[in-house]
């Protein structure tokens, strides 16, 4: 993929990010601490799923969450843009900070902070609209109305989510008629409609072939120019092509948390060792 | 034997099973319509007009409307022989309109050529030959070619001459009347207002003089009408009867006639065509077992109307709060219960709560807050369409309720989510993401809803239907929309005609063809609430992966 059509022009209503970012602390530079995560715990009912997770996230780099499956990282995931406050029964202690807001604390906004930060799901899910409206959802809902801003955002942000020359024609037609890669690519062009900070991705491939794949991985490499990326993945090459740092999880703990390249071939864990040989499921 | 063990453990015989039992379902379904089709569309048919001269000598004519074996419990030809049944026609003459003739007591069969089947305004059909045509004293025709030639002339005359008068008695004194209404009810309230101490002298005398400026437009307008009717009452046909007897019909009061046993199969059409349209496009006569059913047919659409307006908005909200605000628990679940079983409960139940509730509470307390000075005559406080459609309402909310909130929770958690992490509110939410995705099958509830409510006869006998209702809901006055009216319904139109008129043989069919056409109503309605729910289901296409 070309790295011109994720890289945004110059102008592009980048009005809320720079009102968004006005209210809180200035961006910290490139590489540096963007997401802190202190002490969190987090148990559904008796449940207790996270252990004491601490760690910190760079600005504008590719985190990889690896670790078996039901080991927490979607629900770590989903502690960063408080969609667990959707579930009942949920206790969560512990601190997180974006860009040096506590999410979690009394005084925040939950649809601000949501706002913030975009979010991809495993299962691509679409409105039941058409791909423009899917795309300028989220500046809808944040009372922007004016077709010339919209059509312009709709644009910008299928080109950064590589959809744009496929759909550009059709625009009008619901997004449900997508091919699965297109509509992940859809989703992804909607997170970054409202120029978030930062997005998540929860096994955002799980669902599409080695293709399709593709094509979102170049998407994610494109995209890290602007945004910090969390993503989950099953798929250790797929981690060690796309992030520059990996966490490992297991049993809600986090094992080891290193640049990708280290991990990849001088593991510090044995468990992290066996994991990534396959030693173990 | 293995080979039955085998069917057996494959299902074969489920397979037949169930489908016998769909199979018995489809014959009654499609035996019922067959039913209804076949008596209600034979009803415009123009028969042949037949002649029978009797063993005894005597004559008579009309149409055969059927036969049947003649019942003798006891003796050997019990159920041996046949009768038909006559329609002789010429109430005012005989006094009955059917007659029954054994086929052993028929001497003789023929059609006569002249035989005349006529359409007039009270008495049922006249039956007879054309003999002369009068206006005042002077004869303008005689004898049965010469009548036939000027008949065509007449009825169209017939036909403006009471369009004309129809034009004055209905509209212009009808306008006048309502004024005159109107200015009565001002002057009540001027009493009321009197009563409490305000100075009215000056406005009273203003209504004074509106009053008698109408009144004296009324007289007007009675002495026209009278002219007129004398001038176009003053032509009269004379038929006579198959036995003899000689009938005068003032052309005015003649609707239609056709020389039954003269007509061509295009003649027979255009016969049908006209009698069909004119059922739809007429108010009924004669107690409504002539004429058509047009205000029927208006009073049950705008009700099914009223009632989907009213149904609609308030089912959906109450799902919505079942199912997406309300804390699911022992209370919901209580209250789902409750909602499922309302659905089961009588209509008359309904209807008598309607009448209760509505009509005499609702309607009573807004009549004393606005209309005292109509009273004792009640304006909401007694039967209307809008209590009526309101207790419809009620009696198909649970059937919106249970549809809606099936819709709602079949809108998957992840396109919900999805809303929720762009930042929006739960509000939001369901009203861009939930509730279109929902619509569909919000409006396969509608559909459902509306098929029960168009068929429900019983709650309306109390909250508003009658017989015959002298206004549309619907008119030219202000505030045009009468929601206090009441109106006209098919199914209790069925009901009346079939059970509660005077003349059971010639009402029967039409019992069948106003059946047909609330089956067309339910059935055009539901086809549009089809239609929009496939436009949206299209729309919102779930995807191809
Ligand atoms: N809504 C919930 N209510 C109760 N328990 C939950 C809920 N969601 C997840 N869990 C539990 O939390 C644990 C972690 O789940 P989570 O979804 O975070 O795992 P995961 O690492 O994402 O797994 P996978 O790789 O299979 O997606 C699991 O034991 C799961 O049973
Ligand atoms: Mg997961």
């Amino acid at each position: 993929m070309s790295q011109g059509t994720t890289k945004a022009p110059p102008d592009s209503g980048l009005r809320i990010r720079t009102e968004v970012k006005a209210a809180v602390a200035p961006a910290a530079d490139k590489g540096e601490p963007d997401i802190t995560i202190d002490a969190v715990n987090l148990s559904y009912g008796d449940n207790h799923v996270l252990h004491d997770i601490t760690m910190a996230i760079d600005d504008r780099r590719v985190t990889a969450f690896i670790g078996p499956s039901g080991c927490g990282k979607s629900t770590l995931l989903r502690c960063l843009n408080r969609m667990n406050d959707l579930i009942d029964n949920v206790r969560i202690t512990g601190k997180i900070t974006v860009k040096g807001l506590d999410i979690n604390a009394a005084t925040t906004d939950v649809i601000e902070v949501r706002r913030r930060i975009g979010m991809v799901f495993q299962k691509s899910n679409p409105f039941p609209k058409s791909i423009y409206e899917n795309v300028v959802y989220g500046l809808r809902i944040a009372g922007i109305n004016d077709k010339a801003t919209l059509d312009e955002a709709c644009e910008r942000s299928l080109k950064g989510a590589a959809l744009w020359e496929e759909v550009k024609d059709r625009l009008d037609e619901s997004g449900l008629g997508l091919s699965g890669g297109q509509m992940q690519r859809l989703c992804i062009a909607r997170a970054i409609a409202v120029e978030p900070e930062v997005i998540l991705m929860d096994e955002p491939c799980s669902a599409l072939d080695p293709i399709a794949t593709l094509k979102i991985e170049e998407l994610i490499y494109g995209l890290k120019d602007k945004y910090t990326i969390v993503i989950v993945t099953h798929n250790l090459q797929q981690a060690a092509r796309v992030s520059d740092k990996t966490a490992f999880f297991w049993l809600g703990r986090l094992v080891e948390y290193s640049p990708t390249a280290d991990m990849f071939t001088k593991p510090g864990d044995k468990l992290t060792e066996d994991y990534i040989t396959g030693r173990f499921g | 034997m293995n080979a039955l063990v085998k069917s057996w453990r494959r299902g074969d015989p489920m397979v037949w099973f169930t489908g016998s039992a769909l199979g018995i379902c489809i014959l009654m379904i499609v035996g019922l319509v067959l039913v209804i089709l076949t008596n209600g569309l034979s009803f415009f048919w123009p028969k042949a007009l037949t002649q029978l001269t009797l063993k005894d000598g005597s004559v008579l004519m009309g149409e055969l409307a059927s036969s049947e074996p003649i019942p003798n419990p006891g003796h050997p030809d019990h159920l041996q022989k046949q009768r038909l049944l006559v329609r002789v026609g010429n109430r005012d003459v005989y006094g009955f309109d059917f007659k029954w003739v054994p086929e052993g007591d028929i001497a003789k069969q023929e059609r006569p050529r002249d035989a005349y089947f006529v359409e007039r305004r009270e008495y049922g059909p006249l039956l007879g030959t054309p003999v002369r045509v009068k206006q005042g004293d002077k004869i303008l025709a005689e004898g049965a070619a010469a009548v036939e030639l000027a008949l065509p002339g007449l009825i169209a005359r017939a036909a403006e001459d009471r369009s004309a008068i129809e034009r004055i008695e209905k509209h212009e004194i009808g306008d006048i009347n309502y004024e005159i209404e109107r200015l009565r009810l001002e002057s009540r309230a001027l009493d009321l207002a009197a009563s409490r101490g305000q100075d009215v002298a000056e406005k009273r005398a203003d209504v004074e003089r509106a009053t008698a400026a109408q009144k004296a437009l009324f007289q007007t307008k009675t002495d026209e009408l009278a002219q007129l009717t004398e001038r176009v009452a003053g032509t009269w046909v004379a038929f006579v009867t198959a036995d003899g007897q000689e009938k005068e019909l003032r052309s005015l009061d003649i609707y239609r006639s056709y020389a039954a046993n003269q007509l061509t199969l295009l003649g027979r059409l255009s016969v049908y065509g006209g009698r069909l349209w004119a059922f739809f496009i007429e108010g009924p006569r004669e107690s409504n077992t002539e004429g058509g059913i047009f205000p029927a047919i208006f009073g049950t659409v705008m009700m099914v109307i009223i009632m989907s307006i009213i149904v609609v908005p308030l089912g959906v909200l109450a799902a919505l709060y079942l199912r997406e605000y309300a804390k699911q628990g022992l209370l919901v679940r209580i209250v789902r219960i409750a909602v499922n079983n309302l659905a089961g409960v009588p209509s008359i139940v309904f209807g008598v709560f309607g009448l209760g509730f509505f009509v005499y509470t609702v309607g009573g307390t807004i009549d004393a807050l606005f209309f005292p000075e109509a009273l004792p005559t009640p304006t909401f406080g007694t039967g209307g369409i809008l209590w009526a459609a309101l207790t419809l309402a009620l009696l198909t909310v649970p059937v919106v309720i249970v549809s809606s909130e099936e819709a709602l929770a079949a809108v998957p958690r992840s396109m919900r989510e999805a809303s929720l992490a762009m930042g929006a509110t739960k509000f939001q939410t369901i009203l861009r993401v939930v509730l279109p995705a929902a619509a569909p099958g919000i409006l396969t509830g509608l559909i459902l809803a509306m098929a029960r409510g168009a068929g429900e006869v019983a709650p309306l006998m109390l909250t508003g239907v009658v017989k015959l209702a002298p206004e549309l809901p619907v008119d030219g006055f202000f505030p045009f929309f009468h929601f206090d009216r009441k109106f006209m319904h098919l199914g209790f139109h069925i009901y009346d005609v079939g059970f509660q008129s005077p003349n059971v043989e010639a009402a029967k069919p039409m019992v069948y063809t106003t059946t047909i056409f609330l089956l067309l109503i339910v059935v055009l309605l539901n086809l549009t609430a089809i239609v929009v729910r496939n436009r949206l289901r299209e729309k919102y296409k779930t995807g191809a992966f």
